[in-house]
């Protein structure tokens, strides 16, 4: 007995580490870069992924995902389950119990009033939520007591964790945002600069951006964390002179969305004061084909779907997407664009693990004459000019993405294969702020997709790739009819895949999901609607005395920021 | 002259009407979403709520009327509270928000300034002290070895862009030296001489930088007013009047000389308060012109247009200012 209470203590120690002994706020400062500066530090108003990451300094969720995807419990005691109780045996409820001993960062307490009131504020349409789609399918919040809170669903949830569950969906103070709801939430400056939270820091100077300083939260739950005093972020620049500041100069112990080639990375990473991270998550850049005619003679017709009346002339040919696809060497790809920040992948799901399908190991391997033969026996003739023709239609692509170093190798890589096997490729580059916006007015977002085949990066939000998938159903569609806001811009459309898609939404067990969703992805990966190119990574730079960090693609970077410190202090 | 004065500033303002208007209608015109840099999880349609409740999604001439309405009244009361510290319009008072951050655009400018004057403006007042005397020399001593020495140096710093300069300053002055930091720290408060110290250690590459890039373009304009005016009569009269070399250069050549350069440093002035967009992103100096290029960047139209309607306030403002200086410099000017 005693021999087992000594293995105890020992491994508590090793466990806890260098923090058991520690004292709040006992190693200093420590200064992030974000490139992309911090705008507001309220998540739900946020223009982008930098927004989120620096309120989650100071708010945190109920639940969140750690490094490998797995949901930890965060401001509750447990994850409900079907098991525990805590999801309802009809998948219309879950139950979140509070911890019960969380103060904010003004000293008063915690309860579920907050997460009932940051539920109506998100939900609310005039506050222009941007987090509005992880509360989707709610009939209702509700306080059942001080510490426990239940969400109703119109429709069964096989995952019901999203509303509350990541970084990108925290909770907010009820005491501080009550005046702040619907339309008002755009005007509440003082509120969206400065949010009390419960997590290890505080909110202590705020210059939209360009620099955020937090302070140690004195009523943090653990009584010697943070082992920081103070945390600033600053902003400014590009990832490249990111990556100088925290690999070369040392000015800086972390810097986020380092977007540089891997050459010059490991160029300053020699210098031997910073390392480079990486984590995977589920980005992946990807070949998307258009299934609609984007021809311009068609005017406001161009890409409509049509109920499939305006087929694209030859890349509705499964043979043509199947050469399209085999003529690509992956692994060369990876090399030039992303170095060990990238990895080779067959699957529009390369993770979590359960989810990424066996099925199409093998088509990494590019094969220029085997795609010559195919589209030989297709019927595709080559003509005298080099460009394979069918019926009077030539193999002409227009291939489009948006700008930015990498894309346009990529471009010019793949217009050279695709020249060896008589496609003759038009390439296009365009802004990223006009290619990614919604801006019915312009012509060249990727939701109109007016080209033939488009590129990009897509990922899904948190660990459940249900509504990802549902990204391809005909009823997504996009066109003129619904301002082109459907996520199926392809113009896809398979009954098939629509059933599938049913199903999965009836489904409760996690391995019926797995196999309903790596069936989905074998059908667009087999049909070559989406070709996937690389499975990328998100890369960002430490300094070698910044310890603890557990670099995480599921949730922000800064999760465990509580439990960061510097080495020997 | 005061009737000069009063007729240009009214006929500045229906320019300055026109010109806020077609700002916005290019603005308006050119592509671009304020949610267009959301990840992309985010599906269209909250994007669409989003914008909506921006105001993205109003007409174009709702837009530009809420914009004016905003920028000359509801501002200018804003002002007035914050210096008289009284209550006007208080919490009703819908000033022009950002798109970004939700917060008061001349908040954003307000914070902003002050790093922009002290770089830009100090740059522009050490090129204006440098180029000076080097046109002089360089003119006066024509074809001499300083004369050779200033053209090659003028023709590198005006041919050499400041993100190449800026770039080779923080190579050798931060990552190999370790002098010098390439981090801007905004928060700085000078109140003793070692911060003061930082304070000026973390603005000599920028200043240095722009100050190198005006400089070279001044002195040449500097040089070729003062060879003008070398070999005109009067200079020759002056000299024949037997007065000293000293005085003809000094008295009489660099005054007249001065004429077109003073025209050109007052039409130059509004560009210290628009920023030196590329040397504020190279040095992470956050200041007016990193505000608007990300302003650009996240289609931040009240942003733009706001910071953009203030630089022509100022363009055209400086060219009165202009015109006003040619009077009192040369007396053949009168303005009836």
């Amino acid at each position: 007995m005693k021999a087992l209470t000594k293995i105890i203590v020992v491994l508590l120690v090793v466990a806890l580490g260098h923090n058991a002994f520690a004292q709040r706020g006992s190693d200093g400062t420590v200064e992030l870069l974000y490139w992309q500066a911090i705008s507001i530090l309220n998540p739900y108003l946020s223009g982008g992924t930098k927004d989120i990451e620096g309120s989650s300094v100071v708010l945190e969720p109920l639940a969140r995902y750690d490094e490998n995807g797995n949901l930890v419990p965060w401001l509750v005691t447990e994850i409900p389950t079907v098991e525990n109780g805590g999801v309802s045996e009809d998948l219309l409820s879950i139950t979140w119990s509070l911890r019960d001993d969380i103060l904010w960062s003004d000293g008063t307490p915690f309860t579920a009033a907050d997460v009932v009131f940051t539920g109506d504020y998100c939900m609310n349409p005039e506050a222009g939520c941007v987090s509005s789609n992880f509360f989707a399918d709610i009939e209702s919040i509700e306080a059942l007591d001080d510490f426990t809170v239940r969400i109703n669903f119109t429709v069964p949830k096989p995952f019901p964790y999203s509303a509350f569950v990541s970084a990108e969906s925290p909770i907010l103070q009820q005491a501080q945002f009550a005046d702040c709801t619907g339309i008002a939430a755009q005007e509440c400056s003082e509120e969206n600069f400065n949010p009390i939270g419960t997590g290890a820091f505080m909110v202590a100077e705020f210059r939209p951006n360009d620099v955020v300083r937090f302070e140690a939260n004195p009523n943090y739950r653990e009584a010697d964390k943070p082992a920081f005093q103070t945390v600033i972020i600053q902003g400014g620049g590009d990832a490249p002179s990111a990556a100088r500041a925290a690999l070369e100069t040392g000015e800086v112990d972390w810097a986020w969305n380092l977007q540089v080639s891997p050459e010059v990375l490991m160029q300053m990473e020699a210098a031997g004061i910073g390392t480079v991270v990486t984590s995977f998550g589920t980005s992946l850049e990807r070949l998307l084909i258009n299934f609609a005619n984007p021809d311009s003679a068609l005017g406001d017709d161009r890409s409509e779907y049509m109920n499939g009346e305006n087929p694209h002339p030859f890349l509705t040919d499964p043979a043509v997407r199947e050469a399209l696809a085999m003529a690509i060497d992956r692994a060369i790809l990876v090399e030039i664009g992303y170095g060990q920040t990238g990895q080779v992948t067959c699957n529009i799901m390369p993770a979590p693990e359960i989810y990424a399908s066996t099925a199409n190991d093998g088509c990494e391997a590019q094969d220029i004459e085997a795609a010559n033969a195919l589209l030989d026996e297709a019927g595709w003739e080559m003509g005298a000019d080099g460009v394979r023709s069918k019926d009077g239609v030539r193999l002409s692509v227009l291939y489009q993405t948006s700008t930015n170093a990498v894309r346009q190798d990529f471009q010019a890589l793949i217009q050279e294969w695709w020249g060896q096997i008589g496609v003759e490729t038009e390439l296009r580059n365009i802004d990223a702020g006009v290619f990614f916006g919604n801006d019915p007015g312009s012509p060249d977002t990727y939701g109109k997709f007016y080209a033939d085949i488009q590129m990009y990066t897509s990922s899904m939000a948190g660990t459940d790739p249900e509504a990802y998938m549902n990204r391809w159903r005909c009823d997504e569609i996009a066109g003129a009819d619904n301002q082109w806001i459907g996520s199926n811009n392809h113009r896809w459309c398979s009954p098939e895949y629509d059933e599938l898609s049913a199903e999965l939404s009836v489904t409760a067990a996690l391995e019926d999901r797995a196999e309903i969703v790596k069936a989905m992805n074998d059908m667009l990966v087999q049909e070559n609607v989406v070709i996937p190119l690389v499975y990328r990574g998100d890369v960002s730079a430490r300094s070698n005395t910044l310890l603890g960090t557990r670099m995480n693609s599921w949730d922000a970077e800064l999760w465990n920021i509580a439990d960061w410190y510097r080495e020997g202090e | 002259m005061w009737q000069f004065f009063i007729r240009r500033i009214l006929s500045a303002i229906p320019t300055l009407f026109v010109i806020s208007f077609i700002i916005f209608a290019v603005l308006d015109l050119a592509p671009g979403d304020p949610t267009g840099n959301l990840p992309l999880t985010i599906p269209p349609e909250v994007r669409e709520q989003v914008r909506q409740a921006l105001g993205a999604d109003d007409p174009f001439i709702v837009q530009y009327f809420k914009w004016v309405r905003q920028f000359f009244y509801y501002e200018p009361v804003a002002l007035i509270e914050e210096m008289t510290g009284t209550t006007i319009l208080g919490e009703n008072n819908l000033r022009i928000l950002s798109w970004q951050t939700r917060s008061p655009v001349f908040d954003l400018i307000a914070q902003r300034l002050p790093q922009t004057l002290w770089v830009v403006g100090l740059a522009y007042l050490f090129s204006i002290l440098i180029a000076i005397p080097i046109g002089v020399i360089s003119a006066y001593k024509q074809y001499s070895i300083f004369d050779q020495l200033g053209t090659f140096v003028a023709l590198v710093g005006f041919s050499v862009p400041t993100f190449f300069t800026g770039l080779m300053a923080i190579l050798i002055f931060s990552v190999q030296l370790r002098w010098l930091p390439s981090i801007y720290d905004t928060t700085l408060v000078v109140n003793d001489w070692s911060s003061f110290m930082q304070q000026v250690r973390q603005m000599i590459m920028p200043v240095m930088v722009l100050t190198f890039f005006n400089a070279s373009q001044l002195s040449r304009f500097m040089r070729s007013s003062m060879l003008e005016n070398l070999s005109q009569d009067y200079a020759r009269t002056a000299r024949s009047k037997g007065l000293q070399e000293r005085i003809v250069v000094l008295g009489h050549v660099l005054r007249n000389s001065l004429i077109p350069v003073v025209t050109l440093i007052a039409l130059g002035v509004p560009t210290i308060f628009t920023g030196a967009i590329i040397t504020e992103q190279i040095f992470r100096v956050n200041g007016i012109g990193d505000l608007l290029i990300r302003g650009i960047y996240n289609s931040d139209i009240p942003l733009v247009q706001t910071l953009t309607f203030i630089f022509a306030v100022l363009i055209v403002l400086f060219n009165i200012v202009a015109d006003l200086a040619y009077g009192f410099l040369d007396p053949r000017i009168r303005y009836g």
